[in-house]
């Protein structure tokens, strides 16, 4: 699977697609493919105040739990209620339909500190 | 030394593999200052026939193994059919690790999925899990997780807990920075829910309590908003009284001693946790669930093990890894040896005997019942002698019963505690009314 | 697998007790509190009953079947003489709450075997009370946080642990009130000292550390190690899941622990029981004996007492005194070996855990080469055709063995951690060698067939993900049978 040029990445394997102040966010395929079988999603109360670093849920798989670490600081506006039953959905589509929250972000300049697509793929072929 | 398979030439013969040529070679890395402070034991070993014999002597000095018993609080002298040890004992049970591997563990994980559903069913809860230590850490486990998802950093707890229940849940309270609140009981004997603070994460009862009364559980839930209540029942007793379950407790616990295990001066002992699917992902523990294998054929496995240490460390429900599990597995069998009807045959000697019992004595002079809520199989009495002196005759003549300093703590004074099991015969009984002062 | 919910059901099941009898009001207990509707407990003949436990014993495995290679578990030999002992009635008729007068056989290899184990740790004082190693490392850092409470430093709130802990050690800390930081450890497997010592400061209140490793690795700087934190104001924890490594030759107490705790179900011989009981009793240093459990166990006048005025007590953790039956089997355990039967079992464990090393590094990667202890963890990573980890250990459960634990510690891809214990013997060890060999080669040859095993238990591959997605944890009563 590739990685969408349009999105920025983390470190710990978060993607973000920025639309304006708003910021949508998943984890990535090298994530879930790490993790295995989606069995369960921990989602942020909507209005929560992150910031950049916080944790702000978690992925469950059979055997691991990986913490979403958010990669850029603002209120959570939306999340992805649809994982609550279908956390496979991760699996199925992690850059699409698997997206987990959506922050209205305080300070967009933090996403230029993030990797790009070419940079991400090299941080998980180093790793 | 016999459980050592290897000979001097099997030895040689690895070390020479290795590359090493001496054993002691194998400690090098073992920093000298330390291997040169150590001190041996100053223990010769001993056959294994002298240590039988140690044993055999320090068993014969157990006098209260020779005794009558009608001491209570939690752990009763209640007969263990033979089924249970007999099958509990196989050495497939005894001698297996925790299910990792569930294909070569069904034995363990099943046996896990029907304790599981027989303390569901007994409790009147919708999931337990596979045992915890022993019905005081279940109890702590208990508040922790009410806290965990109240988050008001306050428990209520009723008074008439018994005291070894308070005591390891003040320690966990403490360690978890979780405020203790106390709510006294009436007159009758049960918990005055007018002490209730508001803006708790739980409320804690036992029933039957500690005097041996059965908490009246109708409406509490109600009265304590969605604080989560705790109940801290005794197995025998659920064969007989409604559950928890059917009043609305948010968590059951309890002690399963009762259930196939022996007495054994308190230990091992087996923690029970019941409680609503709801809260699946706070339960600590193990847990088995059913699943399918790739010829979709039922089998278990542990299930919703991301709450656990080894994958969750530090964020895990809880800290517990070996559980109770033997103990466990021989509570499954208790039950399903004597079935439900033979559970409530169990509960019905139990209640009648005690309630015999309890009404002869309140026919002798000098002696009364302080509480009058209703009681299962364990009552309170008031002595007209100092209580000490009157366990004392007991004990003289050959009975069994806890030391009122118990009771004195909780605010109850000069009284004994009486527990009847189904074991006790009318022959015992009708020597103990004799005792106390009696006639028949 | 059928459940007994399954079996045919009898209709009188009676005879196990005598009738009830009575009425309802004799009974004493009124209508209103009576349960409505009987617990769905199975209602099974004894002949039906025993045939379903039997064969459920038989889809199990144990130490009495064959090598139980799990490293930090130490499945050794459950001696027979110790369920014996354990099963005397002199032992298990006595309520705990006699009179300690009444029980003073029970209390004598109690205070026994304190004794003993504070030999074997090097460490005044311990506490039976705990019934898990996790039960002990949690009561361990309850002492930590009084004595630092008594000492006004309440502020040291954190734990710092190698990244190759056992699950037990974070968790444990978190519920004690702590945080957790992580020490790196150096390329040899070991902790990095600077690392460690560059993370101490006025805000740490300890370290916990398995020793050796969980990588089998001696930490050859351990005085180092524990003066660092101690010069820092903290204490030091060491997790005793593998102290077969050097039983009879070192204790931890020379080695600068505050707090040890053993695993009787792993270093002394009491079985496992399929995940319990356990006993975790825990050896205190003399700056933390104030702070052990209460009762204390002790002598005084030539009995034996429970000692329940301890002003500075953290409480208690167990209803009781700890698991007592599973005390004693340690308690004969102990008594058989004498000092020269320990340095046995440590010698043995550590050559058969090296002879197997130099033998299966030369089909499997081994990252941590050099001595190793009781233990040692190989990993997969290096199998042609992806084969995992967890593919080995399928095969293993196919030729008889059950597979060492896998996937752990964290810090190894594809981890095996095996660890043979002292009670196998060389022929028995070869035949394991023969078998992971076999399992490299079918790597090679016949990956598939592979990723199908274990094809000759009881059942196969399990769904792991169904039972997470749609758990099913209790015996489906409402639903109709297929």
């Amino acid at each position: 699977m590739g990685y969408p040029t349009e999105y920025r990445y983390s470190e710990d394997h978060e993607w973000v697609k920025v639309d304006g102040s708003r910021a949508t966010i998943g984890i990535t395929s090298f994530a879930q493919e790490e993790l295995g079988d989606i069995v369960f999603v921990e989602l942020p109360a909507v209005g929560t105040d992150v910031a950049q670093g916080d944790n702000v849920g978690a992925v469950e798989s059979v055997k691991a739990v990986g913490d979403i670490i958010s990669p850029v600081s603002g209120k959570v506006a939306e999340v992805n209620q649809a994982l609550e039953s279908a956390p496979e959905t991760i699996n199925g589509s992690p850059h699409d339909d698997g997206w987990i929250l959506v922050l209205e972000m305080s300070d967009p300049t933090q996403v230029d500190g993030l990797l790009d697509a070419a940079a991400y793929e090299r941080h998980i072929s180093e790793g | 030394m016999r459980y050592i398979p290897n000979t001097s030439a099997d030895r040689r013969e690895m070390l020479d593999r290795v590359g090493l040529d001496s054993v002691d070679a194998l400690f090098a890395d073992v920093p000298q200052a330390v291997r040169e402070r150590f001190h041996p034991l100053g223990l010769e070993p001993q056959s294994e026939l002298d240590v039988a014999e140690h044993a055999s002597r320090l068993a014969a000095e157990n006098q209260a193994a020779s005794m009558t018993s009608f001491a209570g609080g939690g752990i009763y002298d209640h007969y263990v059919p033979s089924a249970v040890w007999n099958l509990a004992s196989r050495s497939e049970f005894v001698t297996a690790y925790t299910p990792y591997q569930p294909e070569i563990s069904q034995g363990t994980l099943v046996a896990m999925f029907e304790f599981q559903t027989l303390i569901a069913e007994l409790t009147g809860m919708e999931v337990a899990n596979a045992s915890l230590y022993d019905g005081a850490t279940a109890l702590a486990e208990a508040a922790l997780m009410a806290e965990r998802i109240r988050k008001r950093g306050r428990v209520a707890v009723a008074r008439s807990l018994l005291p070894h229940l308070r005591r390891v849940l003040q320690t966990y309270a403490w360690g978890a920075g979780i405020t203790l609140h106390e709510v006294p009981y009436d007159a009758s004997g049960r918990c005055d829910l007018a002490g209730v603070p508001e803006d708790v994460s739980g409320l804690i009862l036992q029933s039957p309590n500690a005097f041996g009364v059965i908490e009246s559980l109708e409406g509490v839930k109600d009265r304590i908003g969605d604080a989560l209540l705790i109940v801290s029942a005794y197995p025998i007793s659920l064969g007989l009284l409604e559950p928890p379950g059917s009043f609305d407790a948010d968590v059951v616990v309890g002690e399963g001693q009762s259930l196939g295990l022996p007495m054994a001066y308190g230990g091992p002992l087996l923690g029970l946790f019941a409680t609503r699917e709801a809260h699946l992902r706070q339960i600590p523990g193990r847990i088995a669930g059913q699943t399918v294998d790739a010829n979709g054929e039922t089998g278990y496995v542990m299930a919703a093990q991301t709450r656990e240490q080894h994958i969750r460390r530090n964020r895990a429900t809880s800290n517990i890894c070996t559980n109770s599990a033997l103990c466990a597995l021989a509570a499954t069998i208790y039950l399903s040896s004597v079935g439900a009807e033979g559970l409530r045959t169990v509960a019905e000697l139990c209640a009648s005997k005690a309630h015999a019992l309890a009404e002869r004595i309140r026919r002798i002079d000098g002696f009364e019942l302080p509480f009058d809520g209703p009681f299962f199989n364990e009552f309170v009495v008031r002595t007209p002698e100092d209580p000490e002196q009157v366990r004392t005759r007991l004990a003289n003549a050959g009975f069994l019963v806890e030391s009122s300093g118990e009771l004195a703590s909780l605010g109850v004074n000069r009284s004994l505690r009486l527990a009847v099991t189904e074991r006790r015969t009318e022959d015992e009984i009708d020597r103990l009314i004799d005792v106390l002062g009696g006639g028949s | 697998m059928k459940t007994i919910f399954e079996l045919p059901a009898s209709d009188d099941v009676r005879g196990v007790f005598p009738e009830a009898e009575g009425t309802l009001d004799e009974m004493g207990v009124a209508e209103g509190l009576l349960r409505r509707t009987p617990p769905r407990i199975p209602s099974v003949s004894e002949p039906t009953l025993v045939r379903h436990y039997t064969a459920l014993s038989k889809a199990n495995f144990g130490v009495d079947d064959g090598l139980y290679p799990l490293g930090s578990c130490t499945m050794k030999y459950n001696p027979k003489l110790n369920e014996a002992v354990a099963a005397l009635p002199g032992f298990a008729r006595v309520h705990p709450k006699a009179h300690p007068a009444l029980a003073q056989g029970t209390l004598h290899f109690l205070h026994g075997l304190q004794g003993l184990l504070s030999g074997v740790a090097g460490l005044p004082d311990v506490s039976l009370q705990p019934v898990a190693g996790a039960h002990g490392e949690l009561t361990g850092l309850f002492l930590f946080k009084k004595y630092f409470e008594s000492r006004g430093e309440s502020e040291r709130r954190r734990i710092l642990l190698p990244d190759s802990a056992h699950g037990t050690n974070p968790a444990s800390a978190a519920l004690a009130g702590f945080t957790v930081a992580e020490i790196p450890s150096d390329d040899r497997g070991m902790v990095d000292v600077d690392g460690l010592r560059a993370a101490l400061d006025e805000t740490v209140a300890g370290i916990m550390l398995t020793v050796p490793n969980t990588l089998g690795i001696f930490e050859e700087r351990i005085l180092e190690i524990t003066d660092a934190v101690h010069e820092a104001g903290g204490l030091c924890y060491f997790d005793g899941a593998n102290l077969n490594a050097f039983l009879g030759r070192a204790r931890p107490g020379d080695m600068g622990a505050d707090v040890f705790h053993f695993n009787l179900h792993k270093t002394m011989s009491t079985p496992h029981g399929g995940g319990g009981p356990g006993s975790g009793p825990i050896a205190a240093s003399e700056r933390l004996v104030e702070f052990l459990p209460v009762p204390r166990i002790v002598k005084q006048n030539g009995a034996f007492d429970l000692l329940w005025d301890a002003p500075h007590t953290i409480g208690a953790v167990h209803s009781f005194y700890g698991n007592v039956l599973v005390a004693l089997k340690a308690y004969a355990y102990l008594l058989q070996l004498g000092d020269a039967g320990l340095r046995e079992v440590s010698e043995n464990a550590v050559l058969n855990a090296n002879y197997l090393q130099t033998r299966l590094k030369e089909t499997f990667d081994l990252p941590y080469d050099g001595l190793c202890k009781h233990e040692f963890v190989l990993s997969a990573a290096g199998l042609p055709n992806e084969i995992s980890a967890l593919d080995v250990a399928k095969g293993l459960i196919d030729r008889g063995f059950h597979p060492p634990t896998v996937y752990f510690p964290l810090i190894v891809r594809e981890a095996l951690m095996i660890e043979p214990t002292e009670t196998e013997g060389k022929a028995s060890l070869d035949r394991f060698v023969e078998a992971m060999e076999a399992i490299a080669e079918e790597a090679d040859r016949n990956p598939e067939g592979l990723r199908e095993a274990p094809r000759s238990a009881p059942v196969r591959r399990l769904d792991q993900t169904r039972a997470a997605r749609e758990p099913v944890l209790t015996f489906p009563f409402d639903e109709p049978s297929t």
